[in-house]
Formats: structure tokens, C-alpha cells, sequence
């Protein structure tokens, strides 16, 4: 019972975008070790202008 | 070849049988609610009758064109695992994605589209957004997320160029952003009508604006990026804000400052609009989208709940009189127009968009496209039942004396109760005054456009359900739901209809294809929102109330996108050898052309000026030369004949560009039969996704 609010509380982050930047610093570790990852203010902000340049919503 | 788990029929009898009780249930409430004649019928009805066609549908229908149609194969490696690069090709669970997918594609149009259709009575929307859904919009949104997915993920632009060549292309890129012209001016039509002379919702919506502003200062600054916390707060102030618009409601100077007729409202919504588009998005547009999903997506599961706990009766009939076109809220008969009006509800092509969009390139594999593409239309068309249920709740009188405009019942409370009582449809004038005031408004008398019949009924299901004594609460919170969801389209829309309109100009001028270049963004912001904000200013002058021009216009722009969307996806079939399933796109897609074709003759050739443009610009003009207008109409006139005409065009416009892609495909399909050389598929080869996994250890 604790694991499934545990993984659906999780789930509810990842849908919302709450842990990007914790998925990003695991990301920037894995495939980019050398490079320093962004603060959590400054890849927000990349992180808003990248996802809106698109459709994203319809009628 | 294909290795799915998902075998197309169920294994074992305990399997068997449970598939056939769904069957036999689904088939009795659905036989029950089309049989079913004289006696009122409990909404609950069609909530089983929806489940168990969904369940059909995605357990046979959805598993079969998986296996056998797209081959869908679970060894191959998807564009999330190919390109992964942590940014926009990420592998995703799938629970995840159909969440984002959803919540991308469910919008207003199926809240809205349903409510106007119950006009023709409950029966025919019912059953379309079933049959339409199943069979034609949740293949459409399966078969295209498909497309794109073996196509690194793009865009449906893009798959038409590639697949069809420029002409294809560019009538695709073209129509779609018509479309979101269309669609932008009607929702703000829908938006502008529910706050017109309402100090309550006027002042609810206008405080949604420094809400969003405070929330994406807060995600921007004081928590960064912290999304669920500010999200919360931001639901908790709009709540707040329902609140204090019936405080404002109650100050007899403060609400004077909210009090409007529609065109001021109109020029706000323009103005709203212009400033969202050049706005960095930060502050606006994005805190208002989370905003507006979380809204969404409470609203519309406590309407499930409140609807299974009530358990309404329906009140409307299964059908009404106006199946034979004379309808009050718009004009035109069953066929074509109740499809053209349900729209999003059962096939969308807007929905194209968004699963050739971000959605592709989340995948984490092939077999997830059937839950998500299939799956996420089937929910999105239940939506639209309830929106049809909460329609149909409402006594038919009380119905017809919301959404009706002026000009076809009469400007007074009188006229319009003696024309809808003479229909057949008893209401009284003393009965609407007690409803507006119960819900806190002035007037609910042509309040045109589905929003305010929507929230009437909508409160009256959450009233009974939670609380009687909070009618006018429930009103206004179900009129903000829909403003701040209309208005986030509305923000979206003007974005996008920008940078298509940039990516179309960088072909004449590379500078102003720059997204980045400031003179080009308010340019292009400005060209987008006179566009929209021009058909909007006609809309609230037009004394039939706009909606029912601009509704089918939106529609038929809707249905014929759908179409081009079919048509590219046959076009991939063709080339891909599927030419023995061909029917399974190819079917919508005959269907829609014919339907999309009958409503734009209909709507040219009509000589009834409800339905026909020209007649109605030339009826018109007759009355205006021979002095039977009162002066306000006579002044506005010139601009409606203008607008008529140009109505027919566009719709004239959207049929051209439709056969352009369609005689692309033909013609492809034609050159392919006789052996010519036609472009190539664009489908990216097989990798394996075991291979790649090993490769990267």
C-alpha cells in the first residue's frame, strides 16, 4: 500500500513537471559527466521557453 | 513481425465471458436509450452505455488494428530510445504520457460542441460521439501518433511534405492555421457571452489574469521550477476568486466597474489576447496551463462522481423538431450538422497535431501508442457525453431560453417564453428570473454559446450532489472552469497560429521567420490576433449571436483538418503495403469528405438565410435598401453582409484545400498502381531495442 502512494505521488511529479530538474541533474550525469548542469532557476527558465515553442494545446 | 501480448481475442472462458457481459451491458443501455420513447431515462444510462462501447472498442477494435494493421512491434526501438537527449525525446512510462497527451488534447470543444447539438434532443450527439469516437476519431488519433512515431516524431505538416510533396504540405500548414483563427474567435465568443453584464463572472475571469501573473512570478523567482506547490496555491486563489466575485457582485459601486455589454468585453478579450501573445510565456501562458489542466482535470472527474452519486434524470427529449433544420441555436438539419456541431467530441483534427507533436517522442514503446492514442480519445469523448448529460438535465424550456439568441426567440422575456412555449418546450418568465437569480446572475436569457447552459447545468448536478444552498457558487465556479481553459486555448492558440504564420513568412523573408526577433513576433502576434479578434468583433455585433455562424464555420474547419489528417495517414498505408486494411483510415476519411463537403455546399448554396451565407448577406441587403432595419441594425449591417460573404469564401477556401491533399494522395496512389515513381516512405528503418540496450552497457 505504501509503495503504490509511494510510485502514483511520484507519478503525479513527473506528470506535473515538479521533479524536471531532479531528472535532469540524473540525465546530465549519465550521458554528460564532464559538464557542469545548470542551477535549478536557470534550466526552469530554458525548461519554459523550450516547452512552449510548439502545440500543446487544443481546442 | 509483430510480437504483441495483447492477443486480439481473449484467451480462456473467464476472459470470454467477462468481455461478453460488457457486451451484453453495453448493448442493452445503449438499446435502452435509443428505444426508449415518452418515458424519462436516468443519465446513468449513458454512462454504462459510453464504458462499455470504450471498453469494446479499445479491447477489440484498438488490439486488432495494433496487431494487424500498424504492426505495432514491441522489439522495435522507439524515437525516445533512439534520440534519447534527456530533452525532448525522453522515454517515458506510459501512465505519464497519457496524462500529458490527454491533457494536451482535451479542451473546450467537447464541452461545447455537445451542449449545442442537444438542440436536435439527446439521441443523434449521444450516439455520434460513441460510434464517431470508436470508429473514427481514436483511430485517427492512434494511426497518426503511429505515423509519427515511426518518423522520429514530426509533424503533421511535415508528414504531408514528406509523404505527399509541397502542394499537400503547405494546404496542410495553411488549413491548420485557418482553423486556429476560427476556433480562437469562437471561444473568445463563448467567453465574452458568459461575462456579458455579469459583474460576477467578469470579475472572477478578469482576477484569473493577476492569479496566473503571482503564480509564474512565484515558479519563476520565489520557488523555482517548484510546479505541484504553485499549481496548488494557484487553484486555492482561483477558488478564492469565485468567491470574491460574488462579494464584488454584492458592492452596488465596485460592481458597475465589472458590469459590461458585449463589445467592451470583446476589445478586453482582444487586448488580453495581443498582450499573452508578446508576453514572455513564463508569466502568463504557462502558469496559466498548469493552472487551467489541474482545473480541468478536478472538474471533470467531481462531474463523473456527481453524476454516478445523483444519478439525473433526463429531461430532454430523444429527439426534437428541429432534426429538420429550423433549430434556434443554429440553423441546418441533422445531416450534416450534428456531426459538424459534436465535432471534438467524436473526431478531432486538432488532435493530429498533438500526437505528431511531444507525444510521439515520449513513447518508451511501440504497444504504448494503443493506450495513449486510442485510449486518450476514448476519455476526451466522455467528456463530451457528460457535457451532453449536463445539457440534457436541464428541462428542455429552460435549455432553448439559455442558448437561443435574441434574434430568433425575441429581444423580451415575453417573446422568448411565448416562442419557446409555442414550440413545445414550456418555460415561464418567472421561472428564468428565479433560476438567474439562484445562480447569482441578472438574466439567463440568450446567453448564447454553451458556456452559461453548461454551468446551469453543471451547478444544478453539483448543487444536488453536494450542497444544494450553493447554486450561485457552483454557477460561477463552473463559468471560471470554463474561462480559464478557453482563455489558456486562447493564449496557445495565438502562439502557435504566430509561429506558423513566422514559419510561412520566413519562406519570402528569413528575417522575419526568426521566432526570436522581437518586430516579428508583435508583427506576427498582431496579424494572428486581428484575425481572430475580427471575426470575435462580428460575433458580438451580429444580433443571432455569432455562435451560430462561427460554431459550424469551427467545425467544419475541425472536421476538415481531421480529413487531412485521415489523408495522410492513407497516403502512409498505401505506401507502406497496408493496402488490404486501407478501409480502417480510408472509411473516416470518405465519410468526413462527404460530410464536410454536404455542410460547405449547405452552407453556400443554402436559400434559407439562416444556413446560407449568401442568402443571408443578400436577405440583408435587401432589408437594408428597402429601409426595414431599425437604425442600430442598419448601422451594423454593411459589416454583416461584408462578413457573410467572406464566411462563404473561407468555407469555399477550406473545401479547396481539403480536395488539394486528397487529389496529392490520389494521385500518389494512382503513380504507385501504374509502377511511376511516387516519394519515398519516410519511415524510419527497424532498429531493435535489445541491440541498443546492449550497445549502450
Amino acid at each position: 500500500m505504501k509503495q503504490f502512494i509511494k510510485s502514483c505521488w511520484a507519478m503525479l511529479r513527473q506528470l506535473s513537471g515538479d521533479d524536471a530538474y531532479e531528472r535532469y541533474l540524473r540525465h546530465q550525469l549519465l550521458a554528460h559527466p564532464d559538464q557542469t548542469p545548470l542551477d535549478r532557476k536557470s534550466f526552469f527558465q530554458r525548461e519554459q521557453e523550450r516547452k512552449w515553442n510548439g502545440v500543446k494545446r487544443c481546442c | 513481425m509483430t510480437t504483441l501480448t495483447t492477443p486480439i481475442v481473449p484467451q480462456g472462458w473467464s476472459q470470454r465471458l467477462l468481455w461478453l457481459g460488457i457486451a451484453i451491458t453495453g448493448a442493452a443501455a445503449a438499446g435502452g436509450i435509443a428505444l426508449n420513447r415518452g418515458e424519462s431515462i436516468n443519465a446513468i444510462w449513458f454512462i454504462v452505455a459510453a464504458i462499455c462501447t470504450y471498453l469494446i472498442g479499445y479491447r477489440f477494435y484498438s488490439a486488432w488494428i495494433a496487431a494487424r494493421v500498424l504492426m505495432l512491434d514491441e522489439t522495435r526501438a522507439t524515437p525516445a530510445e533512439r534520440l534519447a537527449d534527456g530533452r525532448d525525446y525522453v522515454p517515458t512510462n506510459r501512465w505519464v504520457v497519457f496524462g500529458h497527451h490527454f491533457a494536451a488534447i482535451a479542451g473546450p470543444g467537447p464541452l461545447i460542441g455537445p451542449t449545442l447539438a442537444a438542440q436536435f434532443g439527446y439521441l443523434p450527439g449521444t450516439l455520434w460521439i460513441l460510434v464517431g469516437s470508436v470508429l473514427a476519431g481514436c483511430v485517427q488519433d492512434m494511426v497518426i501518433l503511429f505515423c509519427s512515431m515511426r518518423r522520429d516524431g514530426r509533424s503533421l505538416g511535415q508528414m504531408a511534405r514528406d509523404e505527399l510533396g509541397p502542394i499537400g504540405g503547405f494546404a496542410a500548414l495553411l488549413a491548420t492555421f485557418l482553423i486556429m483563427i476560427i476556433l480562437i474567435a469562437v471561444l473568445g465568443l463563448v467567453v465574452v457571452n458568459a461575462m456579458k453584464h455579469s459583474p460576477w463572472a467578469t470579475s472572477t475571469v478578469a482576477a484569473t489574469i493577476p492569479i496566473a501573473v503571482f503564480i509564474g512570478l512565484y515558479m519563476r523567482y520565489l520557488r523555482p521550477g517548484r510546479v505541484l506547490e504553485g499549481s496548488l496555491l494557484g487553484v486555492v486563489l482561483l477558488l478564492l476568486s469565485v468567491g470574491a466575485g460574488g462579494w464584488v457582485d454584492q458592492q452596488a459601486g465596485l460592481r458597475e466597474w465589472f458590469n459590461h455589454p458585449g463589445l467592451p468585453l470583446a476589445f478586453a478579450v482582444i487586448g488580453y489576447g495581443l498582450l499573452a501573445a508578446i508576453l514572455p510565456v513564463w508569466l502568463l501562458l504557462a502558469p496559466r496551463d498548469y493552472l487551467s489542466t489541474f482545473m480541468k482535470l478536478g472538474t471533470v472527474i467531481l462531474l463523473a462522481v456527481a453524476i454516478v452519486i445523483l444519478q439525473p434524470e433526463i429531461k430532454m427529449p430523444a429527439l426534437t423538431q428541429f432534426i429538420d433544420g429550423t433549430g434556434p441555436i443554429f440553423a441546418g438539419s441533422l445531416f450534416p450538422f450534428v456531426f459538424i456541431t459534436i465535432a471534438c467530441g467524436a473526431i478531432s483534427g486538432f488532435h493530429s497535431l498533438i500526437s505528431s507533436g511531444t507525444t510521439p517522442k515520449l513513447l518508451e514503446n511501440e504497444r504504448d501508442i494503443r493506450m495513449i492514442g486510442y485510449g486518450g480519445m476514448a476519455l476526451e469523448s466522455f467528456v463530451a457525453i457528460m457535457a451532453l448529460i449536463a445539457a440534457c438535465v436541464l428541462d428542455p424550456g429552460v435549455y432553448f431560453a439559455i442558448n437561443s439568441p435574441a434574434g430568433i426567440v425575441g429581444a423580451t422575456p415575453e417573446a422568448a417564453v411565448a416562442t419557446i412555449t409555442s414550440w413545445g418546450f414550456p418555460v415561464t418568465v418567472e421561472q428564468m428570473n428565479q433560476l438567474a437569480t439562484t445562480m447569482g446572475e441578472a438574466t439567463l436569457f440568450a446567453r448564447t454559446g454553451g458556456a452559461p447552459s453548461l454551468a446551469v447545468g453543471m451547478a444544478s448536478i453539483f448543487a444536488s450532489a453536494f450542497g444544494e444552498h450553493l447554486l450561485a457558487m457552483w454557477y460561477h465556479f463552473a463559468i471560471m472552469f470554463e474561462a480559464v481553459f478557453i482563455l489558456t486555448t486562447l493564449d496557445a492558440g495565438t502562439r502557435v497560429g504566430r509561429f506558423m504564420l513566422q514559419d510561412m513568412l520566413g519562406n519570402f523573408s528569413p528575417k522575419l521567420g526568426q521566432t526570436s526577433w522581437y518586430p516579428s513576433v508583435v508583427l506576427t502576434s498582431t496579424i494572428v490576433v486581428a484575425g481572430w479578434g475580427y471575426f470575435l468583433y462580428i460575433g458580438v455585433i451580429d444580433p443571432n449571436g455569432g455562435v451560430n455562424i462561427l460554431w459550424p464555420l469551427f467545425g467544419i474547419s475541425n472536421q476538415l483538418l481531421a480529413a487531412i489528417a485521415l489523408t495522410v495517414a492513407t497516403s502512409i498505408l498505401i505506401k507502406t503495403g497496408r493496402i488490404k486494411y486501407l478501409w480502417v483510415t480510408a472509411l473516416p476519411l470518405l465519410w468526413l469528405l462527404i460530410l464536410t463537403t454536404t455542410a460547405v455546399f449547405e452552407k453556400i448554396s443554402s436559400t434559407d438565410p439562416r444556413i446560407g451565407f449568401f442568402a443571408a448577406a443578400s436577405d440583408l441587403q435587401h432589408k437594408l435598401d428597402a429601409g426595414l432595419l431599425a437604425a442600430d441594425k442598419a448601422a451594423v449591417a454593411p459589416q454583416l453582409i461584408f462578413n457573410q460573404q467572406l464566411d462563404a469564401w473561407l468555407a469555399m477556401l477550406f473545401v479547396v484545400l481539403l480536395y488539394l491533399v486528397v487529389g496529392d494522395m490520389l494521385r500518389m496512389a494512382w503513380r504507385r498502381q501504374r509502377g511511376l515513381s511516387i516519394l519515398p516512405s519516410s519511415e524510419t528503418p527497424y532498429v531493435a531495442r535489445q541491440h541498443l540496450q546492449s550497445a549502450k552497457e
